[in-house]
Parts: C-alpha cells; structure tokens; sequence
C-alpha cells in the first residue's frame, strides 16, 4: 500500500508521545479501541486557565495510519478551546493524511479518542465549563 | 567462505553491491510466500522458449521429441525427490490446482459411495474452500483442530476416520508457522484404515526429506515457485499401486494419463524439473544454514526483547521459517517501520478482511498477540548480514513502538489489559 508523505512523517517522527498525569485535574484521557482488534489509542488533553488546551500527548498501538492520526490529532487540538476540539473530524484526518479507504477506521478512532478526553475532562469537573472548573 | 556452504551468485552479487559488508536493501525475508527463481533454473528453461519451442505432445517431428524429452526428464526430476516413479507425476499449473484436482478429483469419482473428506483447520486457503465446495456439492467434511503447537493430534484424525471416509488431506508444512505435520504417522493411519492420504506438500519440497513410500502417501502437491522454480507450475503425485482414482477437473486433449488435458508449457516443466534437481543436490547442507541462521536470528531478538513468542512448534518446523509475536507492538505498524525488510504479518490490518489470522488464532492465539505477529522467512539467498541487519531494525522498531504503546504502558505499570472494558468494535 502507498502512503502519503505526510503519512509516514507522522509515523516517523510523532509529534507528542508521552503521558501527562491522569490524576491532575485539569488533564482529560480517552482511551479508545481494543487490542483484539488490533487498535488502541490514548489520548490526553492538559486544559490551560484560559480554556484551551494547552498540552496534548498520545500513546498508540495500532497501524501506521493510527498512529499518523493520533499524533496529527493531538497537534490539531492544542490550543483549541474544548469546543472547537470537538469540531475535528475524522474526515479532516482522513483527508489531510490522504488515508487510503480501508485506513478510514483509524481516523474514526482519533475522533472518538479527542471526544474520550473531553468528555473525561467534563465529567472531572461536573460538565461545568472549562474556565470555571480550573480555578 | 570456500567449504562452509557454495554461495549462490546473488549472494555474491549482493556483497559485492556494498563492500561494506551492508546487504543490499531492501531484504527479502518472505520466502514463504515465493521464491526467486535460481539463475541456474532460469538457464536450463531458456533453451525451451525458443530452440525446443516444439509441442510436446508432437509426435511426428524433432521439434515435439526435443520438448518431449525436456518434459520428460522434468518428470524424472520432480519424481526423484519425493521417491515416486516418474510416471505418477502430473504437471499442473500450481499447488493450488494440484490441491483442487486431488480434493475435488477423489471425492467426485468416490460420490454416492464415499462422501466424507477429512482435513485440517489450519490449511492453506485453496484446501479450505475445495473442501467448501464440496460441502456445498452434499459432501460431510471434518476438520481437524490443531494443537497448540500447530501439529495436528493423530488420536483425533483416527477417530474422524469413518467407513465412508474417500480422502484425508493434511499438509505437510504450514505456510504461516512452517511447522512439519507427523507425514509417516498419517500415512501408516490412512493405509491402516485404506483411506487415500494426501498432502499438500507446497512449503515442503526441497526443504525436508520426503519418501512417499516410506511416508504411505497417496498424492502429494508441489508448487514450482516455492522451491526456487518458475510461477505458474506444479506437480501433483498420483500413486499408481495401489491405484488413486480420481476425475479430472479439466478436459481436453488427454494429456497427462486424462487427469490433467492441456499442452504442457515445457519450459515451465523444465524449470521446476531443475529446480527439484538442485533442492535434492543441496537440501542437507541448506537446512543446515539456513538452521543455523534462524537460530541466530531467534537468539539475537529474545537476547534482546523480552516477551516475544514464538508461534507453532520449533523442533517440527522447517529451517527457514519463524512467526513470532512482538507484544503490545501491532503487525502492520511494526512493518512500515521496518520498510527495508520484506516479511509478512498475520495482522489483520493487512488484509481486507481485518481478521487476524485463521491459523494463529487455530493455536489458541489470542487475538490481541496474533495481531502482533511477524512472519519472517529464510531461504537460499539470506545472507548472515541479512539476518543480522534484519534483526537489529526489528528490534530498533519494537523498541520505539513499545515506548509509544497504551498497552505496554499498562503492562509496564502491572495492570491487566484484560481487566479493560475495551469497546470492541
Ligand atoms: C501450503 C500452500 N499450499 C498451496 C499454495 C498455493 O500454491 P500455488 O501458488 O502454486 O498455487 C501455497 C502458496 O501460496 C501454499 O503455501
Ligand atoms: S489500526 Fe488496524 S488498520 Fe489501522
């Protein structure tokens, strides 16, 4: 299979790898897929004072394409507000990494992982909105 | 060098591309899946695209004899290296028809008196939906569950076999885990219990002994390309005493004793003629090597990985094959970072079906492992710098995969996957 040059950039060289503190408040996780399928991703937001997001870091287990749309997604929502965040869709993904039709799913997946960490940030603060909660 | 084991002229063609003592990249580990064909081969076919162009069936000029004798000797060669007589050879057009013909061949000629077909879970695709047409056709078809070390138990198989049992098939060598079934004890069942034993012996020729006599078997399968021959070629062995009954799938001019009508394309035949010939001359001290390298290669990833399995037994396995499972690394990922290595991977991301693997998930493979799986296959022209190079990029990248893996966060942190709610999907 071919991959776009973007594709294996991120593959290659991913941009936030890591892990923040699932303790901290102001820091949401998602975990999204499953290993008998053959793809997991994490991925975590730190929200700033300000209500944006400040940090973004994730760990993947899956294909090159996963791993390509996790690292471009944590790139895209750094420095969004949550709701903007919210806006990614796997289809930007998808179009921005030129995945090939069967790669689809693993758009679908950073999608839902950037939508797993928000909603856990929410619940960590009572669904209040973010320039509230981080007093 | 002299001594240790003839190199091949692609092998010295590829040191000498780099006297850096740097194989040429990038390197083919994938000779399960075929094979290039020896020069020596492409040489002795030559001569039969154009000078013997002749038909062979011809039997009034030079020309056919020419191509006759080529054929001829071809059949001689094929049949020596698994003790038959040449005149149980039958040239077809791969494994795939061979399987197919001795399949669908014996259970059509034995339908209404014989309609039970025996064979395994972990065959080779071709096998697997002969056997499901059959079923589809009236026929009753067991199959067989393999151990967890992909050997099949001889208890089971004897108690599968029925009065109305025309056929087993049971293949030789796996083509994903290259494990090596127990032939000679399935053949003593079969003629015990005079049920027609076949093989597909496909990633079995030219890489371990076989005696159809010694062995008991009654047909056997042989693909030209996995043995260092041409694409496009196979053999299927009939035995003659006692006499194999079976109805062709292709009809025609009546060439080959009517199993099998069609001109035979003689370079072709020649090709794999030769390509048995010189797996025969060279099969002890090859496996040798190529032991030799799998154990380094195996040595070197466990020295330095932990928690690496190894998939299907590995003392009945063939020399050039290994299937090992990186955990919390999957398949796919791992091989784009390994792009300068040629090998296969039993995840399901590389297929169009994204299921893992049917015959790793048959040993009791978990599927979360199975789609961690690499299979990486040696052959004729893997170099020790091949192997040492290949080693060092696998473990390169499973290193830097497991640091950007969820799960080996997990593993490393003493939490259980299992214990997860993953939402499957
Ligand atoms: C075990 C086995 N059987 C059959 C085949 C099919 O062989 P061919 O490509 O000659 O049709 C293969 C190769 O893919 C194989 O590995
Ligand atoms: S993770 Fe399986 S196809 Fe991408």
């Amino acid at each position: 299979m071919a991959y776009s040059e973007k594709l294996i950039e991120h593959y290659e060289n991913p941009r936030n790898v890591g892990t923040l503190d699932k303790g901290d408040t102001s820091v949401g996780t998602g975990l999204v897929g499953a290993p008998a399928c053959g793809d997991v991703m994490k991925l975590q937001i730190k929200v700033g004072p300000d209500g944006r997001i400040e940090d973004a870091k994730f760990k993947t287990f899956g294909c090159g394409s996963a791993i390509a749309s996790s690292s471009l997604a944590t790139e895209w929502v750094k420095g969004k507000t949550l709701d903007e965040a919210e806006q990614i869709k796997n289809t930007m993904i998808a179009q921005h990494l030129s995945l090939p039709p069967v790669k689809i799913h693993c758009s679908v997946l950073a999608e839902d992982a950037i939508k797993a960490a928000i909603r856990d940030y929410r619940e960590k603060h009572g669904n209040r909105p973010a320039e509230q909660a981080a007093e | 060098m002299k001594g240790v084991y003839e190199m091949s002229s692609l092998q010295e063609m590829k040191i000498a591309a780099d006297g850096q003592n740097r194989p040429k990249t990038p390197i083919y580990l994938d000779y399960q899946a075929t094979t290039p064909t020896d020069p020596r081969v492409v040489e002795a076919m030559l001569p039969y695209f154009t000078t013997h162009f002749g038909n062979p069936h011809s039997r009034n000029h030079s020309f056919g004899w020419e191509a006759e004798q080529g054929v001829e000797k071809a059949r001689a060669q094929v049949a020596s290296i698994i003790g038959a007589d040449e005149k149980e050879i039958i040239f077809t057009s791969g494994a795939t028809e061979s399987n197919n013909l001795a399949i669908k061949g014996v259970a059509h000629f034995y339908k209404g008196k014989k309609n039970h077909v025996i064979t395994v879970v972990t065959e080779h695709k071709c096998v697997l939906d002969s056997c499901r047409h059959l079923e589809l056709e009236g026929f009753e078809v067991t199959y067989l569950p393999v151990q967890q070390n992909g050997l099949i138990d001889l208890e089971k198989l004897k108690a599968a076999i029925r009065p109305d049992t025309c056929i087993v098939s049971v293949m030789a060598v796996n083509n994903e885990i290259g494990v090596i079934q127990p032939l000679a004890e399935i053949g003593k069942i079969c003629r015990a219990a005079k049920v027609y034993f076949h093989t597909d012996a496909a990633q079995a020729v030219g890489k371990i002994p076989l005696n159809v006599e010694e062995m008991n078997i009654d047909m056997m399968s042989i693909s030209g390309h996995k043995l260092y021959g041409p694409k496009g070629v196979g053999a299927l062995y009939v035995r003659r005493k006692p006499r194999v009954r079976l109805e062709a799938l292709i009809h025609g001019g009546g060439q080959e004793r009517g199993m099998r009508s069609g001109t035979l394309p003689t370079p072709l035949c020649v090709g794999l003629g030769e390509a048995c010939a010189i797996a025969q001359r060279e099969m002890g001290a090859e496996a040798e090597r190529l032991k030799a390298l799998r154990d380094r290669f195996y040595d070197k990833i466990r020295e330095q990985l932990p928690e690496v399995y190894l998939n299907g037994d590995l003392e009945s396995r063939i020399p050039g094959n290994l299937n090992l499972s990186f955990a919390y690394v999957e398949g796919e990922g791992l091989m784009m970072g390994i792009k300068d290595l040629a090998v296969s991977s039993g995840s399901a991301c590389t297929s169009a079906s994204l299921e893992p693997s049917y015959v790793l998930r048959a040993l009791g493979v978990e599927e979360e492992l199975a789609h961690t799986s690499l299979r990486i296959g040696l052959g004729r022209f893997t170099t020790e710098q091949d192997v040492d190079y290949a080693v060092e990029h696998i473990v390169q990248s499973v290193q830097r995969l497991r640091s950007m893996s969820p799960l080996w966060e997990m593993a490393q942190e003493g939490i259980d996957i299992k214990s997860i709610q993953w939402a499957e999907h």
